[in-house]
């Protein structure tokens, strides 16, 4: 017997996809303003070497890349905390927050059957273990670029919170470094949706998922 | 599944129709509020501009450094450092710093001018700063690009400056406007960061007198803001009413930029 089922509700819905382009334009005007001082390497190599810049026409845009940072910002804090507060007075959360800590586990069996080697597909509600904490984990980068970007922000009237991060230096770190977590979980996200099909990426859209077979979930 | 996420079931037949009418609407809501997103952004970006930002950036971002000043308070103070953290300042920015002597020694310094509205103007030269009570930090100096760097920096109190060099019958505005002499390069500060207990009238860095580079004989130390605002050499501070000019701001900048 085939069925409707509401999937996504309408406000997540929103947030969703308030939030795509909003946290790409932070990434945008993140990167235009790391231009100035791109600090970081691994190893000998820099990431964003200057020839990336420049290929993509982001050199001498600090000024640019700070007044659209500070802009955006009010957008991506005020839809994630609208988000946050929806699920929890929703109850949404219990179907995304992982209850126990057999949620890495599950997790580790849900990576080993989507890279096929594992047969059985691990025991899931409406997400599984692995999304459940990608997708409360995400939320906590948020909050810690929020955190962390608030440090560098402002140093010296939040010092207190720049110390919280381990100082200045540090802050810009750890936000530079959940900025490239954004791109990662972004990659697997978009390769997971790909995999999952149309009928699942139409819920994210519409709402609705279209579910066959005895399923009575 | 439950009341937030509701079931229908129908025969297949009608249960098609009705997702198709669901996709239907979905996806042309979702088309227009996407072309809405897009017209709205664009339209933002291409706005008329202020001060090389489009207006309604500009606006927020007006409206942050109204918040901040709020928040900034006295005892508010940026970290202090031990002197083994001090490391090296690179001369980032030579506005208006004029060329130096054919014999390699700085143009001469003619003095700082000070004025305020309803006085006359005053001039006063390095031996009357220093006449002040000295004060010593060892700060952070925070640069806009994103590096920064541990300084000690030796100088006056701002706030004991103006406690003594204000004439008679003169009083704190709402703004202060520093400029090198010539007017090269220029910076507005909003009195509360400039009265902050922690801006310097410096004349000395990492117990040495100032090199021409970082702006001797006398520049600004205020640790509330980026480096930009730290002017270099300073030839006018001006006490006004009317929210001051800025170098960095013409350049498409924030204009508080405080940190």
């Amino acid at each position: 017997m085939a069925k409707l089922v509401l999937k996504h509700l309408l406000a997540i819905r929103w947030f969703h996809w308030i939030n795509f382009p909003i946290l790409f334009l932070m990434i945008w005007s993140g990167l235009l303003i790391y231009w100035a001082y791109p600090a970081y390497h691994l190893g000998p190599i820099p990431l964003f070497p200057q020839s990336w810049f420049e290929a993509l026409g982001m050199r001498f845009r600090l000024a640019e890349g700070m007044a659209l940072h500070f802009v955006l910002m009010w957008i991506f804090i005020i839809n994630g905390i609208l988000y946050v507060a929806y699920t929890l007075f929703s109850g949404e959360w219990r179907y995304l927050v992982p209850t126990s800590l057999s949620a890495f586990r599950d997790a580790w069996l849900v990576v080993l059957h989507d890279l096929h080697l594992r047969k059985e597909p691990p025991p899931q509600e409406k997400y599984n273990a692995a999304q459940q904490i990608a997708y409360s984990g995400i939320i906590v980068m948020g909050i810690g670029s929020l955190i962390t970007g608030l440090a560098i922000y402002k140093p010296a009237q939040l010092s207190w919170l720049a110390a919280l991060c381990g100082g200045y230096e540090a802050a810009r770190l750890i936000h530079f470094i959940l900025t490239m977590g954004y791109l990662g979980f972004f990659l697997v996200h978009i390769g997971q949706v790909i995999l999952a099909g149309w009928n699942n990426f139409r819920s994210m859209v519409i709402g609705w998922e279209l579910i066959r077979g005895g399923d009575s979930k | 599944m439950n009341k937030l996420h509701p079931e229908i079931v129908l025969p297949e037949a009608d249960l098609t129709r009705d997702l198709h009418k669901k996709s239907r609407r979905g996806f042309l809501l979702g088309g227009l509020a996407a072309v809405a997103a897009v017209g709205g952004y664009e339209t933002m970006r291409h706005a008329r501009q202020d001060n090389m930002v489009p207006w309604p950036q500009r606006r927020v971002l007006d409206l942050n450094g109204k918040l901040w000043h709020s928040y900034l308070d006295d005892a508010h103070l940026t970290e202090s450092y031990p002197e083994s953290a001090i490391g090296y300042l690179k001369p980032n920015g030579d506005h208006g710093l004029d060329e130096e002597n054919d014999d390699g020694t700085p143009p001469d310094w003619d003095g700082l001018q000070l004025q305020t509205p309803g006085a006359s103007p005053v001039t006063l030269q390095l031996s009357d700063i220093q006449a002040l009570p000295t004060q010593k930090i060892v700060t952070k100096f925070c640069c806009i690009e994103g590096w920064s760097v541990v300084q000690k920096w030796t100088g006056a109190r701002f706030s004991d400056f103006t406690k003594k060099f204000l004439p008679p019958g003169a009083h704190l505005t709402d703004y202060v406007y520093i400029a090198t002499d010539g007017e090269d390069y220029f910076v507005g500060l909003d009195t509360k960061s400039v009265m902050h207990p922690q801006t310097l009238l410096a004349w000395e860095q990492n117990d040495k007198p100032l090199v021409y580079e970082h702006g001797a004989p006398l520049r600004l130390i205020i640790p509330v803001k980026y480096g930009i605002k730290n002017l270099k050499r300073i030839g006018l501070i001006r006490f006004t009413n009317q929210r001051p000019r800025d170098f960095w701001h013409e350049q498409g900048y924030d204009w508080f930029a405080g940190l």
